[in-house]
């Protein structure tokens, strides 16, 4: 099945930009090795291993190469919180993509494997570590055959594997698929998945698996994307990286915009600069809403962020303005909906999915999630009361205490509450289902008014005998 | 005005550096570097709710209700205080509105799919969550919503019911099963709102262990068949007691309502059981309550027998001993008794010049093991080296095998195992040596001697647990592996594991052979009829002694046979008088453990019928026989226990005695043992016998308690997969076990656990006799097996 046209592939649109990781789409035989060779492949590989490994570490560091996967925290840091000296050591490639309206990791195991097999590389020797294991989302069937394909011509043509290109280092990538767990994003359950547990989450602390990981060893978990990163920030150099961009978020970042607007698609916008109105109204991004009608509200971050709306269309794509705003980046997922969307529907399709995705660990998620679209699916219905609606904000109290973040309103009247959220739950899975349902109900009372039951009270005079 | 004293600091005792301070509620808490906030408040009495931590299991913060406020450097936190260790310096809150908001949600959300069926619920009145929804819950559930619905209760095991409805996910017991009993029988399925635990398809959660589970479920989730329905816990009445099943001396509450035993539950001890049981030794007090009890003395007349007053039964007892010759009454057994039976019995023998005694049946170690210093089960859990000379923990001492695979897990000790086939505690052990029946002695110079088990052992402290492996092989046998061992490691230090529950007790108070007259000798002796008068006390030498031969011309050859005992036991069916006697849950007074440690037994009901406790019969007797006796109260023997035998302290009277009960240094005088035996090599066409127990077994105990009698199994002879091939015999079918004694037929199995050359017989199982095959006077007991 190799070859030949993409299987329900999200169109991808270039656009007049710099492209650090999505250099080789234009090509439609981009994922063979023999295209990579031919457009600079593994030369940043070859340069890193003519260099020291911590001089390779240094420069991923001061380039600044903030995580795609949702936290944003810079690779670079990260790989520097591995205890010193404990031996084995792993890298595992969070490839799990499935926070809804994310699709862009997809694209770049679809569309350039041998790009982010090179960045495993790197980033393992840069950081010293002994083995990688890519772990890709179950469903993502292309993905892991073009991956497992190119794994094989990267081993034959020797970039992988003992004394690599002729050096000391020596690699093994091992492929892993996942079996279809939401929740196996977080990165402690993917590393329980990947031991052949369940996949839920472990205990926090240890925060990061960088101590204690995999099988118990230092371990570093990093997304598709961040890793896609390192081949054009080695060939290309940290100062043409923090080139682009702002100081705090350089480089490039991919974004898969769904829903209302007339071209949806990945688009590889300009870190810390591109505004959200750039790329919804942009002639080389989405190009406005479908049908001209009016922007209701967006989704910035994938589906566990809180929402913005018209207010916030200004805000570039930089974690230090977003958070204040209400809401994060996440995993680069912009979901549109135009002034003809059900608010309470689509809240409910979200707090569903994320009831639907606990791993039934921690009481908070487990119990609460169904609660909150218990709740909702009987507002929804028409069948729901006052009290259901202050009842939503309560649940949400158990499971998120104190003000949950929520973008500002200036109709509304109401200020942002910044992110982030405090939690009583074990994961970001619980927070998640409340974060939609309470940013609609938050910024769309009166959707929800109108749908519940009015129920008057019906005068009983007292009949004497 | 007080003058302060200004010592020098440096005659202050040294600061612990573990030593950490926290402040809880304002108050200052002083706990230790790892402790947890939870565990911290509590020793103050500053109470967190919880579910899912269990002080012997780790945290795994699932439930989220043991929230608490921690001082942060970004103000303050909530964090989960069965995660979270202390750090010096902790400010904690547990009573403010935000921490009370988190703990009200966290009721409400656990109770939201809970069936609320408290009132037919066996938990109800003793349920964490109903306790603690009453404490810190908000007091109403604001859920309208339908409740999760599935089939309740469904079995899991043949004791234990689980019911999904109440279950709240707390990983307790699939926590127990996987991490304590290493039987990780029982997991989580499904996911979110349909998380349940469930037992793998077709795999029954057959846990020696499965009624701890019972116990710690914060729920009535999980309940077990012998207490379902049977009585609400406010109708309950509970004594603090041992159980005496066998000698690891696990403590227990003891439970009744109505004069009836109704529910052991484990109590933590410390230095022994940690909370947990055995089930056998949870459920085996159905037998206490079984309709099969004898409930008054019987005098044989004729085939049967008929029931007889005390006053007429004692006489004829009495007058049988008077009248006996001169050193030709013996007394067997008391390994079952109080320690004050067994003094009793120990000082009527020596009143009245009775030789011939043994607590044992043959199928223990001679008293010599005692003589070697002694470790504790807590000395051997402590780390170094632990070498096994024993037969199956798991199947005969079950929470021993939990204390000892804790230390391995923990990796605080090495196992070595010395042993015929693999055993439970194979799997845990760092090296796991198989020497054939009869040989162990003469393999281990060279074993210890291999380099890395000698740098082991050079290594730290070194515990030998040595106990009866294989039934069908002599005792000596396994005395001279042990002083093969002592050899090699000469401070080493010895864990007897004795079997029967209060033996170390009964062979220390009074009732070890002297001169060499064990149970084999009498049980001899009585067979050339050298025995006009045989007491068994509360033994069953047709049931128990491996020599059954010996055994049938024992009881035959004795002119007259008196059984004290709770049923009418095999052996006692052949008995001229049987005498009732009080059961476990019938009689005050303490019990040595395998360790030597003392502790109580209490009485909790009226003893069945007319019996009576073993020291109650044997003053009565001493009286008779027209010996002076001033015992008339359980605290007079006890004072004589104290000054009659050294090292047996005044302070382990029943009442004195705490929870952890003392360790008394009581050393049974030991005869000596008889002459090394060498095994003969083994014929390759033959195999080697091996005989030894399993925990459930057809035992008076177990087939009394109509929940556990269906437990064991029925006889097989294991092979190895190899040798059934050489056989020439199916799985399953039945072979021919024979030798120059006798010939059996039992269905055969093939198990890669047992060794080639090797035929594994579990003990008194349903079915054909193995010991029909096995000769006291052989040292190892060789046999053909042939298809049929």
């Amino acid at each position: 099945m190799t070859g030949g046209t993409w299987q329900h592939a999200p169109d991808f649109y270039a656009g007049d930009r710099p492209q650090v990781v999505t250099s080789r789409f234009q090509y439609e035989d981009s994922y063979t090795l023999e295209r990579y060779l031919a457009t600079d492949g593994y030369k940043g590989l070859r340069s890193a291993l003519a260099r020291p490994a911590n001089e390779i570490h240094d420069e991923v560091r001061s380039a600044t190469v903030l995580g795609r996967g949702g936290a944003g925290f810079p690779a670079g840091n990260k790989w520097g919180l591995m205890p010193q000296g404990v031996w084995p050591r792993y890298l595992v490639v969070n490839g799990d993509e499935s926070e809804p309206g994310t699709y862009k990791d997809r694209l770049l195991m679809e569309r350039d494997p041998h790009q982010l097999i090179e960045g495993c590389l790197i980033a393992s020797y840069a950081a010293g570590l002994s083995q990688c294991f890519l772990y890709i989302r179950g469903e993502m069937a292309l993905a892991q055959e073009r991956i497992a394909t190119a794994l094989n011509e990267a081993y034959a043509a020797g970039y992988i594997g003992k004394n690599i290109l002729g050096s000391k280092f020596s690699l093994d990538i091992v492929l892993h698929w996942g079996a279809g767990a939401y929740v196996v994003g977080e990165e402690t359950a993917l590393i329980e998945s990947l031991e052949g547990n369940r996949g839920m989450p472990r205990l926090k602390p240890p925060y990061f698996p960088a101590a204690n990981g995999l099988y118990g060893q230092p371990t570093i978990v990093n997304n598709v994307e961040t890793l896609a990163n390192l081949p054009w920030l080695l060939n290309n150099g940290a100062a043409a990286y923090t080139a682009i961009g702002t100081a705090t978020s350089p480089g490039t970042r991919m974004v898969a915009v769904s829903g209302h607007v007339n071209r949806p698609g990945v688009f590889e916008i300009i870190n810390g600069i591109t505004t959200f109105r750039d790329l919804l109204y942009g002639d080389e991004f989405c190009q406005g809403i479908r049908n001209g009608n009016d922007l209701k509200a967006f989704v910035p971050g994938g589906g566990s962020a809180p929402w913005f709306t018209p207010d916030q269309l200004d805000l570039p794509f930089e974690a230090s303005q977003v958070g204040p705003a209400g809401s994060m980046l996440g995993s680069g997922a912009i979901m549109v909906m135009d002034s003809t969307t059900d608010i309470p529907r689509a809240a409910l399709t979200l707090t569903r999915f994320y009831a639907h995705e606990s791993c039934g660990k921690c009481t908070p998620c487990r119990e609460g999630g169904t609660w909150l679209e218990r709740i909702l699916s009987r507002v929804v219905d028409g069948k729901g009361t006052d009290a259901d609606l202050d009842q939503i904000f309560e649940v949400g109290e158990s499971i998120c205490p104190g003000a949950f973040p929520h973008a500002s309103n200036e109709k509304l009247g109401i200020a942002a509450v910044p992110f982030p959220y405090r939690m009583n739950t074990i994961c970001f899975v619980g927070p998640s289902a409340y974060a939609p349902v309470h940013s609609a109900l938050t910024l769309f009372r009166s959707e929800f008014d109108a749908r519940i039951v009015k129920r008057t009270m019906i005068k009983v005079t007292a009949v004497s005998e | 005005m007080t003058t302060i004293d200004t010592t020098d600091t440096n005659d202050m005792p040294p600061q612990d550096p573990n030593a950490v301070s926290i402040t809880i509620n304002g108050r200052t808490v002083e706990a230790r570097k790892g402790d947890l906030i939870i565990a911290a408040a509590e020793s103050v009495d500053e109470y967190i709710p919880r579910f899912c931590y269990h002080p012997r299991m780790s945290s795994v913060g699932m439930c989220r209700q043991c929230m608490v406020e921690v001082e942060g450097p970004r103000g303050p936190m909530m964090v989960v205080s069965c995660m979270t260790p202390v750090a010096d310096g902790q400010i904690v809150r547990t009573d403010t509105p935000q921490v009370k908001r988190a703990q009200e949600g966290m009721i409400e959300l656990l109770l939201a799919n809970h069936p609320l069926d408290c009132p037919v619920c066996d938990k109800g009145g003793e349920c964490p969550l109903q306790d603690q929804a009453f404490s810190h819950g908000a007091g109403e559930s604001r859920f309208v919503e339908e409740k999760r619905h599935y089939e309740k209760p469904i079995p899991i095991s043949d004791l234990v019911f689980l019911d999904r409805e109440r279950c709240i996910l707390c990983d307790r017991c699939t926590r127990f099963a996987d991490e304590v009993a290493g039987d990780p029988l029982i997991s989580f399925t499904q996911r979110g709102n349909n998380t349940q635990v469930m037992t793998f398809p077709d795999e029954p959660f057959a846990s020696y262990f499965s009624g701890n589970t019972v116990q710690i479920c914060p729920v009535g989730a999980l309940t077990a068949s012998p207490y379902r329905f049977k009585a609400r816990p406010w109708d309950l009445e509970q004594r603090e007691s041992t159980c005496t099943t066998c000698s690891v001396g696990c403590r227990t509450v003891v439970q009744s309502s109505r004069d009836e035993l109704l529910r052991y539950q484990g109590v933590d001890s410390d230095p022994v059981n940690w909370g947990w049981l055995c089930d056998k030794g949870r459920f085996n007090f159905q037998s206490t309550n079984s309709d099969d009890r004898l409930s008054s003395p019987q005098i044989k007349s004729g085939d049967s027998f008929a029931s007889s007053s005390w006053s007429d039964a004692l006489e004829s007892v009495a007058r049988v001993i008077r009248h006996s010759r001169e050193g030709s009454v013996a007394i067997l057994g008391g390994a079952r008794g109080t320690n004050e039976d067994a003094f009793m019995w120990g000082a009527l023998a020596d009143a009245a010049g009775i030789t011939m005694r043994d607590a044992q049946l043959d199928d223990g170690l001679p008293a010599s093991v005692f003589s070697y210093s002694q470790a504790t089960i807590d000395s051997a859990c402590a780390g170094g080296t632990v070498i096994l000379l024993a037969p199956d923990i798991k199947e005969e001492l079950p929470v021993l095998y939990l204390r000892l695979r804790d230390a391995v897990q923990k990796k605080r000790i090495r196992l070595i195992e010395i042993s015929s086939h693999e055993t439970g505690l194979t799997k845990y052990a760092w090296k796991s040596i198989r020497t054939e029946s009869g040989t162990a002695a003469a393999a281990i110079p060279a074993l210890l001697a291999q380099a890395d088990i000698a740098v082991q052992l050079a290594s730290g402290p070194v515990v030998v647990v040595a106990g009866r492996p294989n039934l069908a092989e002599s005792a000596s046998h396994t005395m001279d592996a042990l002083s093969a061992v002592i050899a090699v490691a000469p401070s080493a230090t010895v864990l007897p594991v004795l079997r029967r529950g209060n033996v170390r007790g009964a062979l220390s108070l009074g009732l070890a052979p002297r001169n060499g007259n064990d149970a084999a000798a009498i049980l001899e002796a009585s067979a050339k009829g050298n025995v006009d008068c045989l007491i068994l006390l509360g033994a069953d030498p047709l049931s128990d002694v491996a020599d059954i031969d010996l055994a049938r011309r024992g009881i035959a050859g004795a002119k007259f046979v008196v059984a004290i005992d709770t049923f009418l036991t095999a052996s006692a069916s052949h008995a001229d008088v049987v005498l009732p006697a009080a059961a476990y849950g019938e009689k005050d007074g303490t019990t040595m453990n395998l360790e030597g440690r003392v502790t109580s037994v209490v009485q909790k009901i009226t003893p069945h019928g007319t019996s009576r406790a073993d020291w109650m019969i044997a003053v009565e007797l001493m009286t008779l026989l027209g010996h002076e006796s001033n015992f008339t109260t359980l605290s007079d023997i006890q004072h004589a226990m104290s000054v009659a035998v050294p090292g047996f302290g005044s302070t382990t009277t029943a009442v004195a005695i705490k929870r952890d009960g003392v360790v008394v240094s009581v050393t049974p005088p030991s005869s000596a043992s008889a002459s090394t035996s060498v095994a003969a090599p083994r014929n390759s066409y033959e195999f080697r016998l091996d005989l030894s127990r399993k925990l459930f077994d057809r035992a008076i105990g177990t087939i009394t308690s109509p929940s556990l009698a269906n437990l064991a199994t029925e006889a097989n002879v294991f092979i190895h997969p190899l040798d059934l091939d050489r056989v020439g015999a199916a799985e399953g079918t039945n072979v021919r076990v024979s030798n120059s004694h006798s010939s059996i037929v039992l269905p055969v199995r093939a198990s890669s656990s047992i060794p080639r050359g090797t035929a594994w017989v579990p003990f008194n199982q349903l079915g054909a006799d193995v010991r029909e095959l096995v000769r006291r006077n052989e040292s190892i007991t060789d046999v053909r097996i042939e298809s049929m």
